[in-house]
C-alpha cells in the first residue's frame, strides 16, 4: 500500500475482518436468486426471436395454451402500450418486444407450466409469424446512406443542422476546448492518428438472471432476485405493468456477479404477469445460452484519434471521432467514451465528436468503467507510440501530462485531489518496473481513469438490547461492500465489527438507494451509514447523560463510549452496550437513518504494468507478471480493494485477448457458450500485484473513492503495449487472438520483432 | 430435458450389447461429459441410458508385458495416474490429461472421446500414432479395427448398431521410441483443440529417425496422418531441414475450415508448427529412454 499523506488512525476502519456473508458462501448456504423456491411454484420460459430484425405480423398463442401444465402465457399485449418518447422506452420494449424484434433472442412472449419441461415445450408451441428484415450488424451497415432504420422515430439529438429524418444514430455528443484546433496541432512536432475496432462483449458474471415472482389476488406482488439495484428493479417494474410501486417489494438476494450487466432488468415483469395470470408464484431462470443472447453486452467501438505532440513530451492538440454501438436501442457509450477519452491528461486543445449507433444485436447494459476500457485502449496504446517516437521513457511521457489537482478536466470542471500521479509513481518505484524480461517477452504500461458517480443511498442502523448493531442499507453487495459498512459503522460507534451484522434490506425495509453502480456503494451508501451513525451517537449522548444524570453538552463521545467531561467529580464511561441494556428507561429504541444525495465521488485513477510472453509461432499471448495500482482515497476494508483491482484485471485482459461476439451474416451469435466466448481461467492469469495508493476523497468522511470499475480501464492498453514490446507489433483491433497476433508477426516479417 | 429417460447398469459386455438391440433408442455412455452437454443442448434424448461403467472390463487397465488393455470406459483420471501408460506413451497420457479439468478427468474416457468423433477431440491422434487397436463388441463375434478407423466424419463412427467399444490394446513400444501430443488452444485450459499434434518417433542407434508417424487433430473432418512428414524424418536427425519438411508436409496435410476458433491460414500454419515441436519433444524423449522398452 502506498498512503501519500497523514491520516487519523482509525481502529476499523482499514483492517481486515473476514466478510460476514462468507461463510454463507464458501459453504453454499447462501441463496442465489435461482435457489428459491416456492410451493405451488410454475416455471416461466421466455419465447425469443430466431431473427435479428422483423416485425412480428402475428402471435399465436392458443396451442401452448392448450398444453399439459400450461398456466399462463403472456406477450407485449398484456402490459401497457408505450410509445416512443416514454422516458422508459427502450427498456419497456426491450423487455417483451412489441410490433417489431431488434436482435435475435429478443423477448416477444412467455409461458409458464408446471415444470420447466412443460414450459419450454409450450414456448416451442407459440406460433409467431415474423416479416423478416434486413439486419444491421456493424457501425459500416449502420452509418451506410441506404442503412435500414432500426427506429422509425429515431432523430439525432445532437445533430448539427437539426435532424430530418431518422437515421441509426440516437445522438451526437461533442466536447472541446473551444480553442482554434489547427492552431493547436500546428504547436505540435509530432502529430499522429490512428483508428481502432473492438467487439462487443459481455460482462460474463456466472449467476444467469433469476427471479420468483408472487403476485397476489389483492394486486400486489413479491419479487425475489438478484440485481445490482432492487429499488430500481421495483420501479422498472412497475413502469412495465403500469403499477404503483408501493404494489410491488422486491426482495434482494445474493448476487452471483453483476459487473453492470444485473443494473437493468428482463425477466421480473415477466414474471409478475404471469404469476397474476396464473395466480401461482412463477420462478424465471434464463440459461447461459439466453444470458449471452439477449443480456448485458458493453459496446463496440470503432474509434479514430489523432494527438499532437511537441517533442519535449507535451500534449498540444486531440482530436477524437468515437462511434459506440449500443445494440438496438439508444445507449451512453458515446457520451462516456467523450467523458473519458482525453480526461487524465492536459491537452490544451481537443476536439471530441461521440457518435452512438445502433445495430441488430442485444441491448447493450453497463460494464464496469463503461466505455471507458475502449478509449483508453486507444489513447494509451497511441501514448506509447508517441513515447517510442519521441524517444521519451513512456512513464515519464505519462508523468509530464497527468492531470492533478486544480487542472481543468475536459467536462470544464476543475479536478479536486487526485492520485493520479501517485499512482503513476507507486508503479514507477515498484521492482516490478525495472525486472528484468525473459526471451519473447514485452512490457506494457497503461494508465486508467473513471470518473466515479454519488447518487442517492440510504442506510439505518438499529442497536440492539444486547449491544450489538445491525446496519441496514439499500445497496445490493456485489463486490465486499457489507463488511466495508460494519467498518465504518464500528469506527463510528466503537462497536466490535463483529458484533455488527450489514444487511442489505428490501424495498420495505431501507430507504431508497439508487443500484449499486458508478463504483458508488461504498462511497455513497457509506456516506449514509456514517451518517446515521452519527446521529445515533448525539442519541447515544443524551442517552448517557440521562443515565450519569448529567446535560448532553458535558458528555462527548470518545472512542466509541460516552466520556463525561462536565465538572461533577468522575463518572465511568458508558460504551453502547451500557447505554442499549437501559434503553427502555431512557427513552426507547435505539435507530438511526440516514439519506442523502452524494456529492463529491472522488475520481479513481489507476495505471498498470502488464508482462506478455508471446509465441512468435502460434500468435498465443500469456501474461506472465502484472502490477496494478490504484487510488482508492482510503481502503476502507484493503483486501476487497486489492479484490476488485485484481477482479478489474481479470476482465480486462480476458477482453484483450479472446472476449468477443461473433454473429454469423444474419445476426445469430455463434459463441453464446462459455466454450466459445472465452473469459480467461484461473491459469490464464499470473497473481496480480495490487497496489492501493491512498489519496483521500476530500469529500467523504473517511476519504473513500470507489474502486469498483478503473481497474478494468487500463488492461487492455497494458496488455497491448506488452505485445508490441514483445513483437514489434501493434495491434489496433480486439481482441488480440492467437490468430490475429499471429497475422500481424507475419505481416511484420515472422518472428518477434524485439 | 433430461426427464423421460431410463437408466440401465449392466455389468457385462454381454448384458450392454443386448440392451442396445432391444431398446431402438438406447445410448451408451461412460462419463457422459460428451453425452449430457449434447443433451442439454438440444440432441433428442435416448429412450436408455446405459451406463458402461458398471461392466468391469471397460473400467480395467492390463498389462501381459507385451500389451496393454485398457478398458474403453475408464476414467482418464486412472489413465494418467498408471505409471505404466505414462511410461510407455507419455504422449497419449499428456492428452488424455488434458480434456476439461479434474472434475471432468475423473469421467472422461477414451471410448467416448473416439466415438464421439469431434475431430478436435484430444487423444483420438494419440491412440493413432501408437497404432491402437479397439475391440469392439455387438451383436455378432467381437471383432478388433485400427482406432484410426473408428471416427469417419464429425459425429459420425463406422460402429455397426448394437456395437460398443470394449477396450483398447496398445503394443508395448521398441526401444528408443517416445510420443508427444501438443495442442493449441487460446486459454490454457478448459478450451478446446484449435490444432492438435501427436508424433510417435523411434530412433536408431545413430540417434536418426527409424520410424515415425504423425496425426494432426482439429484440421480435418477426421484425424489426419501425415506420410510426407513421417518419409521426411526416416533415415535423418528429427532437427534441421528434416524438421522444417515437417512443418512443411503437416501444413500442407492439414484441410481446415474457417470458423470461430480459427482461421484455414491459421490452421494450417500451426499445424506445422505443432507438428514440428511434438517431433522434437517425442525424439527427445526416445533419446532419453535409449534401450528400454
Ligand atoms: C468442460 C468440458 C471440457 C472438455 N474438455 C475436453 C478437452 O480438453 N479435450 C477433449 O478432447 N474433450 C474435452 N471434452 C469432451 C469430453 O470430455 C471428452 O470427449 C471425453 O473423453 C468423453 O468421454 P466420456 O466418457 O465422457 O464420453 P460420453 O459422453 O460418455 O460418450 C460420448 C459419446 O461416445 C459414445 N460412447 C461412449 N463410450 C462408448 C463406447 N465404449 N463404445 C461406443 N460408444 C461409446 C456415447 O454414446 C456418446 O455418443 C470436454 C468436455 C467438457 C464438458
Amino acid at each position: 500500500m502506498t498512503v501519500t499523506e497523514p491520516k487519523p488512525s482509525y481502529k476499523y476502519v482499514g483492517t481486515r475482518p473476514v466478510r460476514h456473508d462468507g461463510l454463507e458462501k464458501v459453504t453454499g448456504r447462501a441463496r442465489f436468486a435461482a435457489d428459491l423456491n416456492m410451493s405451488g411454484q410454475l416455471h416461466g420460459i421466455v419465447v425469443r426471436s430466431p431473427h435479428a430484425h422483423a416485425r412480428i405480423t402475428s402471435i399465436d398463442t392458443s396451442e401452448a395454451e392448450a398444453m399439459a401444465g400450461v398456466k399462463a402465457v403472456i406477450t407485449g399485449d398484456d402490459f401497457p402500450a408505450v410509445e416512443p418518447g416514454h422516458r422508459q422506452y427502450d427498456m419497456c420494449v426491450n423487455v417483451i418486444a412489441r410490433d417489431k424484434v431488434l436482435y435475435e433472442g429478443h423477448a416477444l412472449a412467455a409461458v409458464a407450466a408446471s415444470t420447466r419441461d412443460q414450459a419450454q415445450a409450450a414456448a416451442a408451441a407459440v406460433k409467431v409469424e415474423y416479416e423478416v428484415l434486413p439486419a444491421v450488424l456493424t457501425i459500416d451497415q449502420a452509418l451506410a446512406p441506404d442503412a435500414p432504420v432500426l427506429h422509425a422515430h429515431m432523430m439525432t439529438a445532437g445533430a448539427d443542422p437539426p435532424a430530418e429524418e431518422p437515421s441509426n444514430i440516437p445522438n451526437i455528443t461533442r466536447f472541446s476546448s473551444g480553442t482554434d484546433m489547427d492552431a493547436g496541432f500546428a504547436e505540435a512536432d509530432l502529430v499522429i492518428e490512428r483508428e481502432f475496432t473492438t467487439q462487443p462483449v459481455h460482462q460474463g458474471y456466472i449467476e444467469p438472471h433469476a427471479c420468483v415472482a408472487d403476485t397476489g389476488q389483492d394486486g400486489h406482488t413479491t419479487i425475489w432476485c438478484s440485481s445490482q439495484g432492487h429499488f430500481n428493479v421495483r420501479s422498472s417494474t412497475a413502469t412495465l405493468l403500469g403499477w404503483e410501486n408501493t404494489r410491488i417489494r422486491v426482495i434482494p438476494a445474493e448476487i452471483g456477479g453483476g459487473f453492470g450487466g444485473k443494473t437493468t432488468i428482463y425477466l421480473e415483469p415477466l414474471a409478475v404477469a404471469l404469476s397474476a395470470k396464473a395466480g401461482r408464484p412463477v420462478k424465471m431462470v434464463m440459461t447461459r445460452d439466453e444470458v449471452f443472447r439477449a443480456t448485458g453486452p458493453a459496446p463496440g467501438t470503432k474509434l479514430r484519434i489523432k494527438l499532437g505532440v511537441q517533442s519535449d513530451g507535451n500534449l498540444v492538440a486531440g482530436d477524437a471521432y468515437l462511434i459506440y454501438t449500443n445494440g438496438a436501442y439508444a445507449g451512453p457509450g458515446g457520451l462516456l467514451g467523450a467523458m473519458t477519452v482525453f480526461e487524465s491528461y492536459k491537452i490544451p486543445n481537443f476536439e471530441i465528436e461521440a457518435l452512438d449507433v445502433v445495430i441488430n444485436t442485444a441491448r447493450s447494459a453497463a460494464y464496469r468503467a463503461p466505455a471507458a476500457p475502449l478509449t483508453a485502449y486507444a489513447m494509451e496504446t497511441m501514448l506509447d507510440e508517441v513515447a517510442t517516437e519521441l524517444g521519451i521513457d513512456a512513464m515519464d511521457l505519462r508523468l509530464r501530462n497527468a492531470v492533478a489537482e486544480g487542472d481543468p478536466s475536459t467536462m470544464g470542471f476543475p479536478f479536486a485531489r487526485i492520485g493520479f500521479v501517485e499512482c503513476l509513481e507507486a508503479v514507477r518505484d515498484h521492482p516490478h518496473f525495472t525486472a528484468p524480461l525473459g526471451p519473447n517477452q514485452g512490457r506494457g504500461l497503461a494508465a486508467g481513469y473513471w470518473f466515479n458517480i454519488g447518487e442517492s443511498s440510504s442506510a439505518t442502523v438499529n442497536l440492539n438490547e444486547d449491544g450489538t448493531a445491525t446496519v441496514v442499507t439499500g445497496s445490493p453487495d456485489i463486490g465486499g461492500s457489507r463488511a466495508s459498512m460494519a467498518l465504518m459503522a464500528a469506527e463510528e460507534l466503537g462497536i466490535d465489527v463483529y458484533d455488527i451484522r450489514p444487511v442489505v434490506g428490501d424495498t420495505e425495509a431501507v430507504g431508497f438507494t439508487d443500484v449499486t453502480e458508478g463504483s458508488r456503494a461504498t462511497f455513497a451508501t457509506g456516506m449514509a451509514v456514517v451518517e446515521a451513525c452519527r446521529k445515533m451517537v448525539v442519541e447515544l449522548r443524551g442517552r448517557a447523560a440521562k443515565m450519569m444524570g448529567a446535560d448532553v453538552d458535558e458528555v462527548d463521545w470518545v472512542d466509541g463510549q460516552a466520556v463525561y467531561t462536565g465538572s461533577d467529580g468522575d463518572k465511568d464511561p458508558l460504551p453502547v452496550a451500557a447505554i442499549c441494556a437501559k434503553a427502555k428507561r431512557t427513552g426507547g429504541p435505539l435507530t438511526a437513518t440516514g439519506s442523502l444525495e452524494a456529492h463529491g465521488a472522488g475520481p479513481g485513477f489507476a495505471v498498470h504494468l502488464c508482462d506478455v510472453e508471446v509465441d512468435s509461432e502460434t500468435g498465443v499471448v500469456r501474461v506472465v507478471r502484472y502490477t496494478a495500482s490504484q487510488d482508492a482515497g482510503t481502503a476502507i476494508h484493503p483486501s476487497y480493494v486489492e479484490g476488485q483491482i485484481q477482479g478489474g484485471v481479470a476482465q480486462g485482459v480476458g477482453w484483450a485477448l479472446n472476449e468477443e461476439y461473433i454473429y454469423d451474416s444474419d445476426g445469430v451469435m455463434e459463441n453464446p457458450s462459455f466454450l466459445d466466448y472465452r473469459v480467461p481461467v484461473a491459469s490464464d492469469l499470473p497473481m496480480i500485484d495490487a497496489i492501493i495508493v491512498e489519496v483521500p476523497n476530500p469529500a467523504h468522511p473517511y476519504g473513500v473513492r470507489g474502486v469498483g470499475e478503473t481497474g478494468i480501464v487500463p488492461p487492455i492498453p497494458a496488455v497491448a503495449n506488452a505485445i508490441y514490446n514483445a513483437t514489434g507489433c501493434r495491434i489496433r483491433d480486439l481482441p488480440m487472438s492467437p490468430v490475429r497476433v499471429l497475422e500481424a508477426i507475419t505481416a511484420n516479417g515472422g518472428s518477434n520483432g524485439a | 430435458m433430461l426427464s423421460a429417460m431410463k437408466y440401465a447398469s449392466p455389468t457385462t459386455v454381454a448384458e450392454a450389447v443386448g440392451l442396445l438391440g432391444s431398446e431402438p433408442d438406447a445410448r451408451v455412455y461412460a462419463g457422459a461429459t460428451d453425452l449430457i452437454p449434447q443433451i442439454r443442448a438440444g440432441r433428442p434424448e435416448p429412450s436408455v441410458m446405459v451406463d458402461l461403467k458398471r461392466i468391469e472390463r471397460l473400467c480395467a487397465i492390463s498389462s501381459s508385458g507385451s500389451t496393454y488393455t485398457v478398458g474403453a470406459a475408464t476414467p482418464t483420471a486412472d489413465i494418467c495416474a498408471h505409471a505404466g501408460l505414462a511410461a510407455a506413451f507419455p504422449g497419449l497420457v499428456e492428452a488424455s490429461g488434458l480434456i476439461g479439468s479434474d472434475q471432468i478427468q475423473s469421467r472422461s474416457s477414451w471410448g467416448g472421446n473416439l466415438a464421439n468423433a469431434s475431430p478436435a477431440a484430444d487423444t483420438p491422434p494419440s491412440l493413432i500414432v501408437n497404432d491402437a487397436r479397439a475391440v469392439i463388441a455387438g451383436p455378432g463375434a467381437e471383432r478388433t479395427v485400427a482406432a484410426a478407423d473408428v471416427a469417419t466424419g464429425p459425429g459420425a463412427t463406422s460402429l455397426g448398431p448394437g456395437e460398443i467399444i470394449v477396450e483398447f490394446e496398445l503394443d508395448e513400444p521398441p526401444a528408443r521410441t517416445a510420443d508427444a501430443y501438443l495442442r493449441l488452444i487460446p486459454r490454457t485450459e478448459m478450451d478446446i483443440a484449435v490444432v492438435g499434434a501427436a508424433a510417435r518417433v523411434t530412433l536408431d542407434g545413430d540417434g536418426k529417425v527409424a520410424s515415425a508417424a504423425i496425426a494432426l487433430g482439429a484440421v480435418a473432418p477426421t484425424v489426419v496422418r501425415v506420410p510426407d512428414a513421417e518419409a521426411a524424418l526416416v533415415g535423418n536427425e528429427p532437427a534441421g531441414d528434416a524438421l522444417a519438411a515437417v512443418g512443411a508436409a503437416a501444413a500442407a496435410a492439414a484441410n481446415p475450415i474457417d470458423d470461430k476458433r480459427g482461421t484455414v491460414a491459421y490452421r494450417r500454419q500451426v499445424a506445422g508448427v505443432l507438428a514440428r515441436r511434438a517431433v522434437s519433444i517425442a525424439a527427445e524423449r526416445a533419446r532419453e529412454r535409449g534401450g528400454q522398452s
